[in-house]
């Protein structure tokens, strides 16, 4: 049976250059990077070099960089942490409806602890308009957090500008960049950002490990406490063979970003272009301002877990939206906010491209696709009822 | 020279091949996210079952009291921050002791900066807590207790049944947690028979990887997150899960588990063999801790030589031990649990800790001792001559 794996904005297999740089890590160099022998000091010269790839691959330096267990640890780092040491200056955070829940719920649940959160709404593909976030900036202001690409759907946002914007009110600027690294070009400098969250297993990297960039000045308040690792901005026995994952895989997602995306863009379009052909399919998010492998589509009259389970048995692994909240009967807080009704928010469907997919791949889900849709159409009494009308 | 003797296993601890194994081929296979609708996703999150499966049989619990975590730092955290801030309007008080670790210490820190107040209860000189006295100091606004089982820094093993038990007999509905990283894999671990309710895990002092622990909580306890997101681990800990590492940890308890008697003995040769040798061979020197101390752990006091310098001089013929724990290695602060126990501060500078595996022989302990007495006498001579 076919294998195709069209689910890399859930999760992307590991870099074989990846997995050969952590291999030494989980054998010979297993000291703890905070022992003063030769065990604990060759681990930490591996720790350091990890730190300035990270650092190098979006322009930052090396000390403003934290490596966490995470995306979702970033997120809220980031924004529980400069929430609660900007207290005294302000009260009011921004923030957009299409967030990853790392940062919706880190924002929704500083509302308890007295904060005042702006959730901005979004237009039709799902992006934030800057006029919106600039109106919504007010004296107590201290924080903005807006993804540079959605998960979901893959809009891009208007980072740069929001970030402009917020340096120019003097207003603290965190930016989820999790899908967007080795998918586009990220430079914390260009984007203006202060705090930028990164996870490694969406960028051929391992799970469990993640980079928070802090700028230098930016005040945080941290949630983890202990030893002094990470400038005790994140405490604990570091994930050293997780680390090294990370450090690899991000020198290789900028080197290879110009090769990779212009190809899988390619394959993008194509499936975009099949997929629209079925009939009664919409494209959810922006036609061109995009992530290069995000297809998000809503096929009418079909449930998008059927399609999913239909897709499986085919050999193909897609989702319907993000994969944590797949279990979830809830449709996508994202697509709700796009203004889609809940029935063809239910009909959704997402295929995210990588690194590995053929033109054949594309082709084969293609001819498969029509024939899965028209028989779950078929046993659909909503599509029946369409038909006699 | 000799073949590294690597007598730091407090530190941290070599992942063992069988858990590499298992951890490469996760990585390479398995690379689902657990909560992915397909084929891939069901993979990962089988993975996930059996670690936590590994874990709650290794300690008597259910699968379902089992969250994984980055480590046991973030599983301390998430244990006392959790609880205590789900409970406010039952109390402010906690009771924890001086000799915890530093993430249970600065935890309590941050917990008294919201408000809580914190009683940090003495030990005797071998390090021991006196459960009578984890009793006294509970009031009628305490909502948790938290002793660690093992001491990382001495050895010493705390009385914690008899804590869990005395706590129990109030009904008073207090929540007991146990620091249970140093004792995974070399004692018998078991919250129901503790009545702990909450106990922390770390997996690479298990010959396991970095990076990955877990927090035991009783069911129908409920926590309040450190941080919130996907709803992983029922939204007690949420972030795509590091499968590869709770594979490993997974792999790294069965071992531990088949093997646990077996290396209880084992470890407790070693050191007797050490500490006996330290003992009879190299004048003015002692033991800290209690007679009846883990087995993995030996605090000695080699006086009037400096730690720092002997520590050194054994690295250059082989020999890895620290100076005590290794987040504070960087801070030349003495050691909080030495101090607690009642050394003289002089003579914690002149205190290495020696920490065993199974994979240590009692040739490598001859070995150390061996030059251990040479390089004691001197640096003694050398010393006494400034
Ligand atoms: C945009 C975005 N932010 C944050 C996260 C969370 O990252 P992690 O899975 O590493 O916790 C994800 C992925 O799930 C994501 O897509
Ligand atoms: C007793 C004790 N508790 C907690 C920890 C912290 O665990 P981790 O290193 O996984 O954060 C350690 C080890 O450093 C320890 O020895």
């Amino acid at each position: 049976m076919a294998k195709i794996y069209l689910d890399h904005g859930a999760t992307t297999p590991l870099h074989p250059e990846v997995l050969e740089a952590m291999k030494p890590y989980l054998t010979d160099l297993f000291g703890n990077p905070s022992s003063l022998h030769s065990f604990g000091r060759e681990v930490r010269k591996g720790l350091e070099e990890a730190r300035e790839k990270a650092a190098a691959a979006i322009g930052a330096e090396e000390r403003e960089i934290v490596f966490t267990s995470g995306g979702t640890e970033s997120d809220n780092l980031a924004i529980r942490g400069v929430a609660r040491a900007a207290r005294q200056r302000g009260n009011h955070i921004i923030t957009s409806a299409v967030e990853h829940h790392a940062v919706l719920d880190a924002c929704l649940g500083l509302r308890e602890e007295g904060f005042d959160v702006t959730v901005l709404p979004v237009d039709g593909y799902g992006m934030v308009r800057v006029s919106d976030v600039e109106a919504a900036i007010t004296d107590q202001t201290i924080l903005i957090s807006i993804m540079l690409a959605n998960n979901e759907v893959g809009t891009l946002q208007p980072v740069a500008e929001i970030g402009k914007i917020a340096r120019g009110r003097g207003v603290v600027f965190h930016t989820d960049a999790v899908q967007a690294i080795g998918n586009l070009p990220v430079n914390v400098n260009d984007l203006h950002c202060d705090l930028l969250a990164l996870s490694a297993h969406k960028h051929y990297g391992p799970k469990g490990v993640g980079v928070l960039y802090v700028r230098k000045g930016t005040r945080l308040k941290v949630f983890n406490f202990g030893g002094s690792q990470e400038r005790k901005m994140r405490p604990g026995t570091e994930n050293v063979p997780g680390i090294i994952g990370m450090g690899r895989a991000i020198e290789l997602a900028v080197q290879e970003l110009d090769k990779k995306a212009d190809r899988i863009r390619k394959l993008r379009d194509k499936l975009i272009a099949g997929v629209l052909e079925i009939g009664d399919v919409r494209l959810n998010g922006h036609p061109t301002e995009r992530l290069p492998g995000n297809v998000n589509v809503s096929v009418r009259y079909v449930e998008g877990e059927s399609l999913i389970l239909s897709l499986d048995l085919k050999g193909i692994a897609a989702s319907s939206g993000s994969a944590c909240t797949s279990g979830s009967l809830d449709p996508s807080h994202v697509l709700l906010a796009m203004g889609l009704d809940h029935q063809t928010a239910h009909g959704s469907l997402r295929l995210t491209l990588g690194a590995g997919n053929t033109e054949e791949e594309i082709d084969y889900v293609l001819s498969v696709m029509p024939e899965i849709v028209s028989r779950l159409r078929s046993m659909s009494p909503v599509y029946a009822g369409q038909r006699r009308d | 020279m000799h073949k590294p003797v690597y007598l730091d296993n407090s530190a941290t601890t070599r992942i063992l091949p069988e858990v590499a194994a298992v951890m490469r081929q996760v990585m390479a296979d398995s690379f689902g996210n657990p909560s992915s609708p397909h084929r891939l996703g069901l993979e990962a999150e089988r993975v996930l079952h059996t670690a936590r499966r590994m874990l709650a049989g290794a300690c008597g619990a259910r699968e379902a009291e089992i969250f994984f975590t980055s480590g046991g730092t973030e599983a301390n955290n998430l244990a006392l921050k959790g609880a205590a801030l789900r409970r406010v309007r039952r109390g402010r008080h906690l009771v924890t002791t001086k000799i915890e670790h530093a993430s249970v210490l600065q935890a309590c820190r941050a917990l008294e900066k919201q408000g809580f107040t914190v009683t940090f209860l003495e030990v005797d000189s071998c390090g021991l807590v006196d459960p009578e006295q984890v009793t006294a100091a509970l009031r009628p606004d305490t909502v948790l207790v938290s002793v660690m089982h093992v001491n990382n820094e001495a050895g010493a093993v705390q009385p914690i049944a008899e804590i869990g038990r005395l706590l129990k007999s109030r009904h008073s509905g207090i929540i007991f947690h146990v620091d249970a990283v140093q004792s995974l894999g070399k004692l018998p671990v078991h919250p129901a028979g503790w009545c702990a309710d909450l106990v922390s895990f770390s997996a690479h002092k298990i010959h396991g990887p970095k990076g990955t622990g877990a927090l035991f909580c009783r069911e129908g306890l409920e926590l309040e997150p450190l941080f919130h997101g996907g709803g992983q681990e029922k939204g007690v800990r949420p972030g795509t899960e590091n499968v590869a590492g709770i594979a490993g940890f997974g792999a790294a308890v069965r071992l531990c588990a088949e093997r646990r008697e077996e290396n209880q003995v084992h470890l407790a040769a070693l050191r007797q063999r050490l500490l006996c040798g330290i003992l009879a061979q190299i004048p003015d020197t002692a033991c800290n801790g209690p007679a009846a101390a883990a087995p993995h752990i030996a605090s000695v006091t080699f006086k009037g030589v400096n730690g720092e310098v002997l520590m050194h001089a054994l690295e250059e013929r082989g020999i890895f031990v620290s100076t005590g724990s290794a987040c504070h290695s960087r801070r030349p602060e003495p050691s909080h649990v030495l101090l607690a126990m009642g050394v003289a501060e002089k003579d914690i500078a002149s205190t290495l800790r020696f920490s065993f595996s199974p994979e240590n022989t009692t040739e490598e302990i001859d070995y150390a001792l061996e030059q251990l007495a040479e390089l004691a006498a001197s640096l003694r001579t050398l010393q006494g001559r400034r």
